[in-house]
Formats: C-alpha cells, sequence, structure tokens
C-alpha cells in the first residue's frame, strides 16, 4: 500500500507528538503537578499511528489505561488531552476522568480504560453498530499482551467471530503487564490461541510503522470483505516504567536505552525515509522543532487553566443532572 | 509493641498465618513479581502496594502464585481450593476489579456453604485496595463495601489502623467462611503500634475509639482518622463525642452503636462510600428501627455523593467527606443548626 508524501509526514507528525507528549509528561510527572496514575506509551508509537492512519472519525476505537497515543492517533486534542491530564475544567473529560478516562466519541475514541479487558467487549459492540451502518466502517480494540489473558477479552473475540463483525483485535506485546514478563502470564503463543478462536492474525512489527500500516491494511481488507473479525498482534516496548514512579526491578538496566538505541521507531522511520529519499532531513527536523514548542504551550496553558468546581463534581452523572 | 505502617502490619500477619498453616497460600497479579522480566529478580513487585513483599523468598512459588490478569480466575482458583481444602488468600489489586470477578465471590464463593446444606465451607480471603485519595479516578477508587455487605454468606471488614490490620487479617485467614478483607490505599503508609508476635484480633465487634456525651459518631477505614480530627476541633468547644470504629461492615456491630445512641441521643455516621444503600443508610436504619426512643435529633449521613469518583484532586477532595464536613454535621447534630 503507497502512501503519499503528504500521508508520511503526518505519520511522523503523530508520532513525534506522541512521543513529545510523553517524554514531556515523563519530565512533568516529577514536578507534583500531575495527579493520579500515568502510564506512557512512549516506544510504542508505530503501532496506535500505523493502525489509526487508516481510521475516520466514523471508526471507532477502545484503548487502555495506557492511552495517551490511541487517543492522539485517533485525533484527540492533544491540548485538551495535556489540561485533563492536569485534571482541569476544560479538559477533554472535564476533569473527570484524568490520563486513564480520557475519550472523544466524536473522533470514535471509547474510551482509555481503567479496567484491564474492558476495552474489548464495548469495541464489539461498536463493530456491531458499524456493520449495521453498512458503510465499512470498523472498530478496533487495543490492548496489551496481559489484557489477552481476561475472559471479557475471550468472550469477545468469539461473540465478534459469532457475529461477523468488523473488529480487530489489536494485541500490543510491550514485554511487561505491570511487573511481570507478558510470556509468564500469555502460557502459550497468542497468535496460535486467536486463531483458535477462529481470527486471521496479522503480524507486525511494532516498531516499524511501515510494518503495521500494512498488516493494517491487510486486516481493514480481511473485514471490510465482510469476513468478519481479525487480530493484529505487533511488538513493541515501553520506554518508561509501568507507571509514572515505577522502580522497575523486574526489568534488566540496560534494556530499555538499548532498544532505544536500536529499535526506536521514530529513529526508524527518520532514517527509511530519509534513504529513500522521500524526505529532507530537515522537514522532519522542522516537525520536531514545531511539536516541541507546540507541547510546551499545551503544558503552559494546562497549568493556568481553571480548576474544575463542584457543578462539575455533580452533573452528567445522568442525562438529567 | 513496634510502630509500623499499616502495609508492614499486614505483611507480617501473611508471614505469620503462612509459617502457622503450610495451607495458607497467596494469589494474585505481582504479588511477587519479576517472573519472565529481564532482571531476573522473583520478588520484584511483592503486590504493587508491598503488602506480599519477601513472601516468594520464604514460601516459594507453590504457595505465593503469581497469575495471569484473570481476575474471575484468581477468584475461582481460590474457590476450588478452599473447597478442596486450602487456605487462600487472594489479592484482587483494586477493589474496583471485582467487577470482573463478581460472579465467583457473589454466585459462587457467598452461597455454597448455604446451597450445599452446610456441608461445604470456604475459608477465603479476598484482599482488596479501596478508596479514594491518589487521584485515582472512577475505576480505581472506590469503596464498595457497601454492595457486598448486602450478599449474606460473605463477611466484610475494614480495618483503619495497623494493629487491627495484622490482627485482622490474621483472623480472616483463620475464619472458616469467605471474608472480604478491604484496605484503604490511602491508610498503607499509616503508622501505628502494632504488637509483636503472634496476633490475632476479633474479626468483628467495633471498637470505641474515645468517648464523650453529645453525638455518637460511627466511621469506617480512613473516615476514622477524619473523624478524630473533626472530635479534636469539636473538643475545644466543649462537645464531645463517642467515636466507634465500625471495622466490620458485615456482621455490624448493632449493639455497641445502640448501647452509645442511648447515652448520647445523637448518631452521625461517616462512610466514604455512595450515600444511596450505603453502609451509612444501614446504620441509620438500625437506629430508626432499634434506637428511635434514643434519638434526640435527626440521624446525620456524611457520604461522598451519588457520583463516581472523580479525578481532579480539587474534585476528589470534594467527594471525599473531609475532617470538615464530619465537624459540620456533628456540630448541626448537636446543636441543631
Ligand atoms: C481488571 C484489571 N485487573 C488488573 C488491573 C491492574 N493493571 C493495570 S495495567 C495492568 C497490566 C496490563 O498489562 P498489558 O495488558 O500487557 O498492558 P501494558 O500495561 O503493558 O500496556 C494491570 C495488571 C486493572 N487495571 N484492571
Ligand atoms: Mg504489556
Amino acid at each position: 500500500m503507497q502512501q503519499s508524501r503528504t500521508d508520511i509526514l503526518k505519520a511522523y507528525r503523530q508520532m513525534r507528538m506522541i512521543r513529545e507528549f510523553e517524554e514531556r509528561l515523563h519530565i512533568e510527572n516529577r514536578s507534583g503537578e500531575i495527579a493520579g496514575f500515568t502510564h506512557l506509551y512512549a516506544g510504542q508509537e508505530a503501532i496506535a499511528v500505523g493502525i489509526c492512519e487508516h481510521l475516520t472519525d466514523r471508526d471507532y476505537i477502545s484503548s487502555t489505561h495506557r492511552g495517551h497515543g490511541h487517543c492522539i492517533a485517533k485525533g484527540c486534542d492533544p491540548r485538551l488531552m495535556m489540561h485533563e491530564i492536569y485534571g482541569r475544567a476544560d479538559g477533554l473529560c472535564k476533569g473527570r476522568g484524568g490520563s486513564m478516562h480520557i475519550a472523544d466519541i466524536d473522533k470514535g475514541m471509547l474510551g482509555a480504560n481503567g479496567i484491564v479487558g474492558g476495552g474489548p467487549p464495548i469495541a464489539v459492540g461498536a463493530a456491531l453498530a458499524c456493520q449495521a451502518r453498512g458503510d465499512g466502517s470498523v472498530a478496533v480494540s487495543f490492548g496489551g499482551g496481559g489484557s489477552s489473558n481476561q475472559g471479557t477479552v475471550f468472550e469477545a473475540m468469539n461473540m465478534a467471530v459469532v457475529l461477523k463483525l468488523p473488529k480487530i483485535f489489536v494485541f500490543e506485546l510491550n514485554g511487561y503487564s505491570e511487573h511481570t514478563g507478558e510470556g509468564y502470564g500469555i502460557g502459550s503463543d497468542l497468535a496460535g490461541r486467536t486463531r483458535g478462536f477462529g481470527l486471521p492474525v496479522f503480524e507486525a512489527d511494532g516498531f516499524d510503522y511501515f510494518s503495521v500500516y500494512q498488516a493494517m491494511a491487510d486486516a481493514l481488507e480481511h473485514v471490510r470483505a465482510g469476513k468478519g473479525p481479525c487480530a493484529l498482534i505487533a511488538e513493541a516496548t515501553r520506554y518508561f516504567g509501568h507507571f509514572e514512579g515505577d522502580p522497575q526491578n523486574y526489568r534488566a538496566k540496560d534494556e530499555v536505552k538499548t532498544l532505544r538505541e536500536t529499535r526506536d521507531a521514530l529513529l526508524r522511520f527518520r532514517r527509511k525515509v530519509t534513504e529513500a529519499k522521500l524526505i529532507e532531513a530537515a522537514e522532519l527536523d522542522a516537525i520536531d522543532a514545531e511539536i516541541v514548542a507546540f507541547i510546551e504551550d499545551c503544558v503552559t496553558s494546562a497549568r493556568k487553566a481553571p480548576a474544575p468546581g463542584a457543578e462539575i463534581m455533580l452533573s452528567d452523572v445522568y442525562a438529567d443532572y | 509493641m513496634t510502630v509500623k505502617t499499616m502495609r508492614e502490619a499486614l505483611n507480617d500477619a501473611l508471614f505469620q498465618e503462612m509459617r502457622r498453616d503450610p495451607g495458607v497460600i497467596v494469589i494474585g497479579e505481582d504479588v511477587s513479581g519479576g517472573a519472565g522480566g529481564s532482571s531476573g529478580s522473583r520478588d520484584a513487585a511483592g503486590g504493587i502496594f508491598g503488602v506480599t513483599k519477601g513472601l516468594m523468598g520464604e514460601f516459594g512459588d507453590k504457595r505465593v502464585i503469581d497469575t495471569p490478569i484473570s481476575e474471575s480466575a484468581i477468584i475461582g482458583l481460590a474457590n476450588g481450593a478452599a473447597l478442596a481444602g486450602m487456605r487462600p488468600v487472594a489479592e484482587l489489586m483494586f477493589a474496583d476489579f471485582v467487577g470482573v470477578a463478581m460472579d465467583q465471590i457473589y454466585n459462587q464463593m457467598a452461597k455454597f456453604r448455604y446451597m450445599f446444606g452446610g456441608k461445604a465451607k470456604a475459608p477465603i480471603v479476598v484482599r482488596m485496595s479501596m478508596g479514594a485519595g491518589m487521584n485515582a479516578a472512577a475505576q480505581h477508587s472506590q469503596t464498595i463495601y457497601s454492595m457486598l455487605s448486602a450478599v449474606p454468606g460473605l463477611k466484610v471488614v475494614v480495618p483503619s489502623n495497623p494493629a487491627d490490620a495484622k490482627g485482622m487479617l490474621a483472623a480472616a485467614i483463620r475464619d472458616d467462611d469467605p471474608v472480604i478483607f478491604l484496605e484503604h490505599k490511602a491508610l498503607y503508609s499509616s503508622k501505628g503500634e502494632v504488637p509483636d508476635g503472634e496476633y490475632v484480633a476479633p474479626l468483628h465487634g467495633a471498637s470505641l475509639v474515645q468517648s464523650g456525651k453529645d453525638a455518637t459518631v460511627v466511621a469506617l477505614g480512613r473516615m476514622v482518622s477524619f473523624a478524630g480530627k473533626a472530635a479534636a476541633k469539636l473538643a475545644a468547644d466543649g462537645i464531645t463525642i463517642d467515636l466507634i470504629d465500625l471495622r466490620s461492615t458485615s456482621p455490624i456491630d448493632e449493639e455497641m452503636i445502640l448501647e452509645s445512641l442511648s447515652l448520647t441521643g445523637r448518631l452521625v455516621v461517616v462512610d466514604e462510600s455512595n450515600p444511596i444503600c450505603s453502609i451509612a443508610s444501614e446504620i441509620a436504619a438500625i437506629a430508626a428501627e432499634k434506637g428511635f426512643a434514643s434519638l434526640r435529633a435527626p440521624v446525620a449521613r456524611v457520604t461522598a455523593p451519588h457520583t463516581p469518583v472523580p479525578f481532579a484532586r480539587e474534585l476528589e477532595r470534594m467527594y471525599v467527606p473531609g475532617p470538615d464536613r464530619i465537624e459540620a454535621a456533628i456540630r448541626k447534630a448537636v446543636k441543631g443548626e
């Protein structure tokens, strides 16, 4: 599947946006200004972007506790996300949700999720709506390797197969589930298990945008042909702890350093497109600089934004209050 | 006695009971941690709040069992192992995750003894962290004891201090019925005197934290210390209270509450959960039914609002009943204003 220069620049911009957003939050978290649990997505950008670059606002995704990357890739406004993470009244969810519950239904983003395995069944429901609309739209659930062990996910996969829904189950294998290696919990071959449910599996290198993009193209072709759901499995890593503040005792000291140096998704993207003479390095540098400034501005405005008041706590429990 | 955190006190109880009874096993996600990680450590976490730290080293992976993220199967594992003679202590990191495991809790473990003609027992402890205070938002901050206390067959306890944490966890493990053991996450680092050596406290029964004459204040979990703060302020104005730490929400120690009420004539219940069908409601009902003649003022319930737990610091602070709200409620009950 060929991508235009514009597409390629947009994908790079999205990946850089996620990376800068997360790297900056990692720094800001130490200031103590950000409340609650923050799970960073840095290291996995190629997966969210490689998948969401195929989607429009009419397609749906469900996300996880590690949701910032999925949100940005699906078109949520990073500034409003930043305000949300800072718990501001004008944040994307009025400061009620925070990092773990960012959602923007108009963008087809059905929410980050605090419950591991909470998203896939919801995305199956969205896929049902897509099927009913018959407009070729699809639903995608993102989930970590650990989430693949939840009964809710097994049920969702089988339901999607039974109903032949346009649904793609994405599993992002980043090596860990909290403080435990993903391999320990999965217990068998994830792709084989997924096939056992009746889902064809498309595998991708989660460090490589182009690999994910191609796998998603194949997955979409499958579901749009009315053949029912499928899965996309990609390996990557997370650069930071499970949550901000995690001492990472389960991880060898140089693991991340080595991966950053040898497999980093952004460096790889840059090398690929500049070596192929598709894009000038200077164009990418310009995007980098622009995004650094933009995120700086998001943090500044988030700091100054108003705190939510009692009226925000006491409304939207139901339609009428 | 040694001053310890609640986290350390809970850890003491687990060591104590696992040494005492080889049938006691610990099951949960990351209860040791590190399996399959690149550092090689097999005690990388010790539970995400550190409560199960060190157990792996002494008891090994046959008794300290790290599981996949599969709450329904975690509780199922505890249920079956218990029916087959073991004494499992299952951990659901966050009380909110009961949602995933609810069938195994409320249709299965709670009902075995009764449904099976009294021939089965389920000596299980399900430990969970609960409560707001960490800005962990709507799916990681709930209290849930009200909901689970409504289920016949489950016992539900909520320690408020390190000594009880140790003694009640030991008692819960020795108990022959399923016990939901709720640890307030904002209390893990709170400190208090904890008895050294083998220690078991009564699993149920409230405790009188301080006594006074003007009102009976019933609180539980983190709310006990908040009510204590309110009491200190009121004392400066000559208002004194009986402060009762409920400790157990199933069963509830009606006797202590009613006896205190008969002396003070006023009842204020402080409960971090949502107000509808809450423990506060239950205690108000007990007072209305059995203590009506003693009541000189309407029963006051100080609870969270009927909303999910919000994220932002400012919102969570408003959500949780704090010392100021408790103080105002007691003042109103006493002065009628
Ligand atoms: C039902 C449920 N169980 C446990 C947790 C605690 N928890 C949050 S993230 C996580 C690990 C998830 O691992 P994985 O699916 O691999 O995603 P990753 O964190 O690696 O992105 C766990 C156990 C939770 N939030 N919800
Ligand atoms: Mg993972």
